[in-house]
């Protein structure tokens, strides 16, 4: 069991305090549709983070469930089972079961390999998927895409659903790393991310752990694609399963700190504004691409470790001087026990 | 029956080329431990540059490969010492994945601004021409295609196992620590190898948009197939990834001609899946390192 610790309490209270009151203190249309993708990404990267950050495995198809949560939702929604209004938001928990039992063989396969081959195991699942929502035109209407229905919430609050589901997600999305992190899972995500082989050797259960770690992670992210498809109410494949939005989750974690509890929120807190800016500015998709492309390179080139175990090397080393630092040695590990009841 | 003959002539064609393409993403592993994920993108960039000398210079896009293939080395080299031999030794294997990425993303930026997205292919007057052999139809440009990928394999073949500079990028693959030991400069070999690797993709790419049509979002189709060939034939192995790629190019053919195209590309899902399951490290993998 986790052990909670007071300012680990405090600091969520002000993050998830600010954040449930910043659309009555902002409510501008265009602020909140910022707000309701920030949050999103927060937690895609969130739940990346669950996998590619605890276990060290890289899965870069975590897309592919986010389109199955978004085309489940569309396609209920087209079938008539889930009504409009504030009921589709009420799938979403089966939405993320279902994409979390679903996703158990498809890891289970994917495991078999490691390291990179993983990483290329997860990229092409994200195409076949991709090439699924095309060919199964019965069911997903192929390239054309399924419409729903505009939901019928005033327009000067519209955003306002869609930004407390996606809070709700974030939140249990972090609630969920917390717990795993101070749990027996935790522990044993770090031994297989440290040394597999030698994790096995000791006994413990890597496979089962991965499998878990896996279902809970894409299960997180189908809700956010079911989420964001409602908000969209349109979606068709190469938008729904676009690999730039794993990439983009992918390099929040990366900037804000790989293995931490809030990196990857604060990644997606600096990203997705500057990224919606350079959208409005540039226009052009191909420039956007370009700027996108720089600004990864930038962020792995000089922050490959990310913001928060840099910055917490620095204080430690800083603090470090008085009582002969030996904590600040090894990055990672410093931010990921000290993060640890945050 | 006929069909399907049909189907394995062009599918075997057409693996050459693949595997063309596939032996400079299973070399750069070898080497460096790196997944470029940016192959795809330096395929494409090949294509787009062989259409200009096509369309604006005239020159034949099979000569066009000896003036590609410099530039593109060149841009390999410049891609390697800038971006990848900055990351640190102990998570290279992962970062080079994101940083490739980067790099794909960023080329596809840069030919859709210079050429927009419209589908384009190289067309030389002899395009459509085909011979009769034994009643089948064979393509004279894929023949070609092929011809000129074969004969890329076979000198990289003689540089690897003849020349210096090839014994000492087999031992950079077989064992890093005893190569540089031995007095072997990683840092050149890596630069050199990731400028062939990608060398040899610009290449494939020339020939390819002759065959296909293609626009700057064509790499990902590519990478995802390319990526696949690589795991099948085993991570780093030279042999299988040839292998792999002839085998994957006719699987798709057959599949495309007995089920429907739609599906075609679903036959490198389904060997990979059943790949994965019965042997992990591939069909010429080795567990621990890679095999030239």
């Amino acid at each position: 069991m986790s052990r909670i610790r007071p300012a680990g309490l405090a600091r969520a209270a002000v993050v998830f305090g600010g954040l449930g009151a910043f659309p009555f203190l902002l409510p501008a249309n265009w602020i909140v549709n910022m707000a309701v993708f920030t949050l999103m990404f927060a937690g895609l990267a969130t739940a990346w983070n669950l996998l590619g950050g605890y276990s060290g495995y890289l899965s870069l198809g975590h897309v592919a469930f986010f389109g199955a949560g978004a085309y489940a939702v569309a396609i209920m929604f087209q079938h008539g089972g889930i009504g409009a209004g504030y009921t589709p938001f009420f799938v979403l928990p089966l939405v993320g079961i279902g994409a979390g039992v679903v996703a158990l063989p498809i890891a289970w396969v994917a495991f078999r390999t490691r390291a990179s081959t993983f990483a290329i195991v997860t990229i092409t699942f994200l195409f076949v998927v991709q090439q699924l929502a095309f060919n199964l035109h019965s069911l997903t209407n192929g390239s054309q895409g399924i419409g729903m229905a505009v939901p019928p919430f005033p327009a000067a609050t519209y955003e306002r659903p869609f930004y407390f589901a996606m809070l709700a997600i974030f939140a249990l999305a972090v609630f969920g790393c917390w717990y795993v992190r101070g749990s027996k899972l935790g522990l044993m995500l770090f031994a297989i991310r440290d040394d597999e082989d030698r994790a096995r050797g000791v006994g413990v259960q890597t496979n089962p752990a991965k499998l878990i770690t896996f279902a809970l992670s894409v299960g997180l992210t189908a809700m956010i694609g079911g989420v964001w498809a409602y908000y969209l109410t349109f979606i068709y494949p190469q938008f729904a399963i676009d690999p730039l939005i794993t990439i983009g989750a992918v390099l929040m974690v990366y900037l804000g700190g790989k293995g931490t509890l809030w990196g990857p929120a604060l990644g997606a807190g600096i990203l997705v504004p500057a990224q919606q800016y350079l959208a409005y500015r540039l226009g052009a998709s191909e420039l956007y691409l370009v700027g996108y492309a720089t600004v990864f390179l930038v962020v792995m080139l000089v922050l490959p470790r990310g913001i928060i175990p840099s910055v917490a090397d620095r204080v430690a080393g800083f603090r470090g001087q008085g009582r002969g630092g030996v904590l600040a040695e090894d990055g990672i590990d410093v931010s990921a026990s000290q993060g640890a009841g945050s | 029956m006929r069909l399907i003959v049909q189907a394995c002539i062009l599918g075997l064609l057409t693996g050459g080329v693949y595997a063309l393409m596939a032996s400079g993403l299973t070399l750069a592993f070898g080497i460096m431990r790196v997944i470029n994920v940016a192959q795809g993108a330096m395929i494409i960039l090949g294509a787009y540059l062989s259409y200009s000398a096509f369309t604006v210079l005239h020159i034949d896009p099979f000569l066009s490969v000896l003036l590609i293939t410099p530039v593109v080395f060149a841009l390999g080299v410049g891609v390697q010492l800038a971006f990848l031999r900055p990351l640190r030794r102990e998570d290279r294997q992962e970062l080079s994945l994101l940083v490739t990425w980067a790099i794909a993303l960023g080329i596809e930026g840069v030919l859709s601004i210079l050429y927009t997205t419209t589908y384009r292919a190289t067309i030389p007057s002899y395009a459509n021409s085909s011979w009769r052999v034994a009643g089948y139809q064979v393509s004279e440009v894929r023949v070609f295609a092929f011809g000129l990928s074969i004969a890329i394999l076979a000198v990289l073949y003689l540089v690897l196992s003849r020349t210096r500079f090839g014994r000492a990028v087999r031992a950079t693959v077989q064992n890093p620590t005893s190569a540089a030991l031995l007095g072997i400069d990683a840092n050149r070999i890596s630069a050199f190898g990731f400028g062939i690797s990608v060398a040899t993709a610009a290449a494939a790419g020339a020939v390819y948009g002759i065959v296909f049509s293609f626009n700057p979002g064509s790499h990902y189709d590519l990478i995802s197939r390319l990526l696949t060939i690589i795991v099948l034939g085993g991570m780093g192995s030279l042999g299988g990834a040839v292998i792999a790629a002839l085998f994957m190019g006719m699987a798709e053919a057959v599949l495309a001609t007995t089920v429907s195209p739609t599906w075609s590309s679903f036959a490198f899902f389904v060997v990979l899946i059943a790949i994965l399951v019965v042997r992990p490290q591939g069909l010429f993998g080795v567990r621990e390192r890679g095999a030239l």
